[in-house]
């Protein structure tokens, strides 16, 4: 085939994003390691049936979003869906993607194709949501069972956890960029986990002096608990909307930041 | 294949320039490839001919002058570039959380293959780089040489125009070696272009219609091997080894034997386009030498003309 006849004739027509074959290559590698995404639909289960129901009984009920009382582990189911689903991405978007980043050449290897690094940066972020929405799904489907769940509203906290997933793992990710060894992690679970513990999961944010709710409020967790416990528990509101709008423009700036990054450190 | 042929240059590179900070790695240097032809890039380590063979993949933007590969400027264009290239990197980028066939498979997919045809073509290729028996094996374990067959099987999978082969045979075995050159050999008359960067002269002769020489991010020359020996060294060398301390005591006595004489740090270069004369010559000067080799001039000769070095330290 000469050169101009392969110019004119281009590349084959697509019939799904580039984007998507970076799900694809993912899905490769997870059908044989399928085990180690099953663990993470286990943790919040172990949290709901250890403090939910376990602490729970000491506890009683709790002031739910609009001050009327519910039980401790309605209370806390929709905390740690959000968690769970936070947790997927972020582990995708940092460690997963700091080994293929840093030791795999993967996507040296995919930059050579006709895919850009953008293509690179919605894909990995759309498989760590992926991983996440999972769970959320999973999660989602025990706590309805258990009869944890109190407004049809319900049916958007899956989406509602999605956009958590895709808020902290593309922040995750963007932060990665960044990172130069692996022990730098250390300083993501200092991050993480203190969030875990403190975003008004495991108990209202009015339990904290005034001064300190305003630092809570402002973690994406907090974002994404307040939004899913008001759909879990059925108290919806115009804040929502806010949480929802933080939730995104977070998303979008890490997506951004995460894009320039990988064209600084592979486009050279 | 001549520059001046009727079919306009597939890259065509004017004052192409790469810098690194203030580093110049690509000194404003023009080349133009021809349709079908195997192009070369020789030249010693930090020459320049990976951050060229990167401009030209578009993995790497210019820092300077102007490239267009298949017609196309890589800065804007560089997706649909890349589309019709097949890119054999320096160091290999083989997913190593994937099978071989995997690999192959995935890489289509990444083209825009339909699954069908991606499936169709690995196997192919497993066959062509014959590893179709380790097909379902990971990355990690394979050979060096296997892996490099594997690489180049995957820069073969969207069917390239072109193929930018960076250092294709290093580190393999003299057997794994000459079966890659087979590979390519039949690549080429199959109508593929190809762009190679080698340290190996063999390689450049054996491989290239026509290669250009790089050292110190600059050409230094360019013609087919043959051209670029007739006109840069004479058809014949002499290699004469003295014992230790004995060459520096030769100052005048090899005068007037050859048309030069390079000075190596272990031996000297005597050129001329009859070798054999010169060693008689030598003898009937009553200069001992330990061994005297009389062979052809190689491109290696032709670097040490133009540079003052030899290609492999
Ligand atoms: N990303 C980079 N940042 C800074 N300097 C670089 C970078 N890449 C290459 N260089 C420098 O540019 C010069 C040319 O490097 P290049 O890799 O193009 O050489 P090469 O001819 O391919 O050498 P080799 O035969 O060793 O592969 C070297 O001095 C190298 O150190
Ligand atoms: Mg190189």
């Amino acid at each position: 085939m000469s050169a101009a006849t392969a110019v004119a004739t281009g590349q084959p027509r697509r019939s799904v994003p580039r984007a998507w074959h970076l799900i694809e290559r993912n899905l490769f590698v997870y059908r044989r390691t399928w085990t180690i995404i099953v663990s993470g639909f286990f943790e919040p289960l172990f949290y709901l049936v250890g403090i939910g129901f376990g602490l729970g009984r000491l506890v009683g009920d709790v002031t739910g979003p609009a001050g009327q009382p519910i039980p401790y582990a309605v209370f806390i189911a929709p905390a740690l869906l959000a968690t769970g689903a936070m947790n997927g991405a972020v582990a995708e978007a940092t460690f997963n993607f700091f080994f293929k980043l840093n030791f795999n050449r993967t996507f040296q290897s995919i930059l050579a194709t006709p895919l850009s690094v953008r293509d690179v940066a919605v894909g990995e972020i759309a498989w760590a949501l992926i991983r996440g929405g999972l769970y959320a799904i999973g999660f989602m489907m025990v706590i309805a069972v258990l009869g944890l769940v109190r407004s049809p509203w319900a049916v958007l906290a899956v989406p509602a956890a999605l956009l958590l997933g895709f808020a902290t793992g593309a922040v995750g990710m963007a932060a990665t960029s960044f990172m130069r060894s692996p022990t730098d992690f250390d300083l993501i679970n200092i991050i993480v986990l203190p969030m875990f513990l403190f975003s008004a999961t495991f108990y209202p944010i009015e339990t904290y002096p005034e001064a300190i709710r305003g630092i809570v409020a402002f973690t994406p967790l907090y974002q994404g608990v307040a939004l899913i416990r008001g759909l879990t528990v059925g108290v919806i509101g115009p804040e929502m909307l806010i949480h929802v709008v933080y939730l995104l423009a977070m998303g979008f700036i890490g997506l951004w930041v995460t894009s320039r990054r990988l064209d600084r450190i592979l486009l050279k | 294949m001549p520059t001046d042929a009727p079919s306009p240059p597939l890259i065509r590179a004017r004052g192409l320039t790469k810098r690194f900070g203030s580093f110049t790695a690509v000194d404003a240097i023009d080349f133009d490839v021809a349709p079908g032809e195997a192009f070369g890039f020789l030249g010693p380590n930090g020459a320049g001919k990976t951050s060229t063979m990167r401009m030209i993949g578009c993995t790497s933007p210019a820092s300077g002058g102007t490239l267009t590969v298949l017609d196309m400027d890589p800065a804007t264009r560089g997706p649909e570039i890349r589309g019709h290239l097949g890119v054999v990197p320096q160091q290999d980028t083989l997913d190593e959380e994937l099978t071989v066939r995997e690999n192959l498979v995935i890489y289509g997919r990444y083209f825009g293959l339909s699954r069908a045809e991606c499936g169709r073509r690995a196997d192919e290729l497993l066959e062509f780089a014959q590893l179709t028996e380790r097909r379902d094996s990971r990355v990690e374990p394979l050979s060096g040489g296997m892996k490099r067959r594997l690489t180049i099987a995957r820069a073969l999978i969207n069917e390239p125009d072109v193929m930018l082969l960076d250092e294709p045979t290093t580190g393999l075995d003299p057997q794994a070696r000459h079966l890659l050159w087979d590979r390519l050999y039949r690549l080429k008359q199959r109508g593929v272009t190809l762009v190679l960067t080698t340290h190996y002269m063999d390689e450049a002769e054996q491989l290239c219609d026509r290669l250009v020489i790089m050292d110190k991010a600059r050409i230094v020359a360019e013609g087919s091997p043959r051209q670029l020996i007739e006109q840069y060294s004479t058809r014949e060398v002499a290699e004469l080894r003295f014992p230790v301390g004995v060459q520096e005591t030769l100052d005048g006595q090899l005068a007037g034997l050859a048309d030069r004489i390079e000075h190596l740090p272990d031996r000297l270069l005597l050129y001329a386009n009859d070798g054999e004369a010169v060693a008689v010559a030598v003898h009937d000067r009553g200069l001992r030498p330990e061994t005297v080799l009389v062979r052809r001039s190689t491109l290696e000769d032709v670097f040490l003309r133009l540079t003052g070095r030899t290609l492999v330290e």
